[in-house]
């Protein structure tokens, strides 16, 4: 499998998930700089966590217009799997990958802690290895994670089974108290139409390896290996 | 010419900044403040000298990148 992880000035979690990439698929990805004028062939597009130029403006508004975003959108559109994580998740929404957009958390603070997540669908390159209903314990690190959409886009979204993860309680219940940042109807992660583009807010590549305190992440990573390999 | 670009925040979507500056100002003891509303002001020297292109320009901008119009309306203003 070859990765790509695209790197934009300001990210920050490209080692982690190059690491837990080249741990599920015995293959190491390549980072490539945004500003380099060609995107390399590649099974996967990684836009990974981080903070690309600075938070400036809105998160992730200055990233998806780099030069860079219209190469990987030219690839998505033709099916090639596609991953934001984070901030990652940001650029998407606002290169309009993906719909919506994430706002400052409700409770205006930086969290920082693992939550828990439930499997919405497992129908997807990404989430096959889960089982709907999955609770998952994955870690967050967001000052804007709260995702808004009008209520026409949220209900397509779950009606066409759009919705990949939702925050919940740790014994699985899809509530208030488990809404770790206000999230509308607790989305934590979407994919776009096709299932091959997919938007998270947590972190699973840090959730790969006991000693990170969780493995909830890497049947994410096996299941792309697989498919990909 | 000058072009000044307010964005606010659409009616509707939840503005937690704002009801924090709201809160701040109460326990400043401002009383009287019903709610607060934040956003950003943008301002772009411009080169173009006829108003109709420079407003259409700018307008151009805020759709492409200085709002998100999902939860962000924009006006502009051309001064000088």
């Amino acid at each position: 499998m070859k990765a790509a992880v695209i790197v934009f000035p300001g990210s920050n979690r490209e080692h982690d998930v190059v690491d837990a990439l080249n741990r599920a698929s015995g293959s190491k990805p390549q980072l490539v700089w945004h500003g380099e004028g060609t995107l390399p062939k590649a099974d996967l597009i990684v836009l990974p966590g981080g903070f690309s130029y600075g938070d400036y403006l809105r998160t992730g508004a200055i990233a998806a217009h780099s030069p860079i975003m219209r190469e990987v959108k030219a690839r998505a559109d033709k099916g090639t799997p596609v991953i934001g994580i984070c901030n990652g998740f940001q650029v998407l929404c606002e290169s309009g990958l993906l719909p919506g957009v994430l706002l400052r958390n409700a409770a205006l603070k930086f969290i920082c802690r693992n939550v828990d997540l439930k499997v919405e669908n497992s129908d997807s390159l990404f989430t096959r290895r889960y089982n709907p209903g999955d609770v998952l314990s994955v870690p967050v690190a967001h000052g804007d994670g709260n995702y808004f959409a009008d209520n026409e886009t949220l209900d397509r979204l779950e009606g066409e089974g759009r919705v990949a993860f939702r925050y919940c309680t740790a014994e699985g219940a899809v509530t208030a108290e488990g809404n770790a940042n206000g999230s509308a109807r607790n989305i934590a992660g979407i994919f776009n139409a096709r299932k091959n583009v997919l938007g998270m807010m947590p972190h699973p590549e840090n959730a790969t390896d006991p000693r990170l305190g969780s493995t909830s992440g890497k049947p994410l990573f096996d299941a792309i290996a697989e498919a990909l390999a | 010419m000058k072009a000044r670009v307010h964005i606010t925040l659409k009616s509707g979507v939840l503005d937690p900044q704002g009801k924090a500056i709201a809160h701040a100002l109460g326990s400043l003891g401002f009383a009287g403040v019903d709610d607060v509303r934040q956003g950003k002001f943008i301002e772009i020297k411009l080169t173009e000298q006829d108003r109709g292109k420079a407003e259409a320009a700018v307008k151009q901008m805020c759709e492409k990148l200085l709002a998100n119009t999902v939860i962000e309306n924009y006006t502009v203003e051309l001064v000088g």
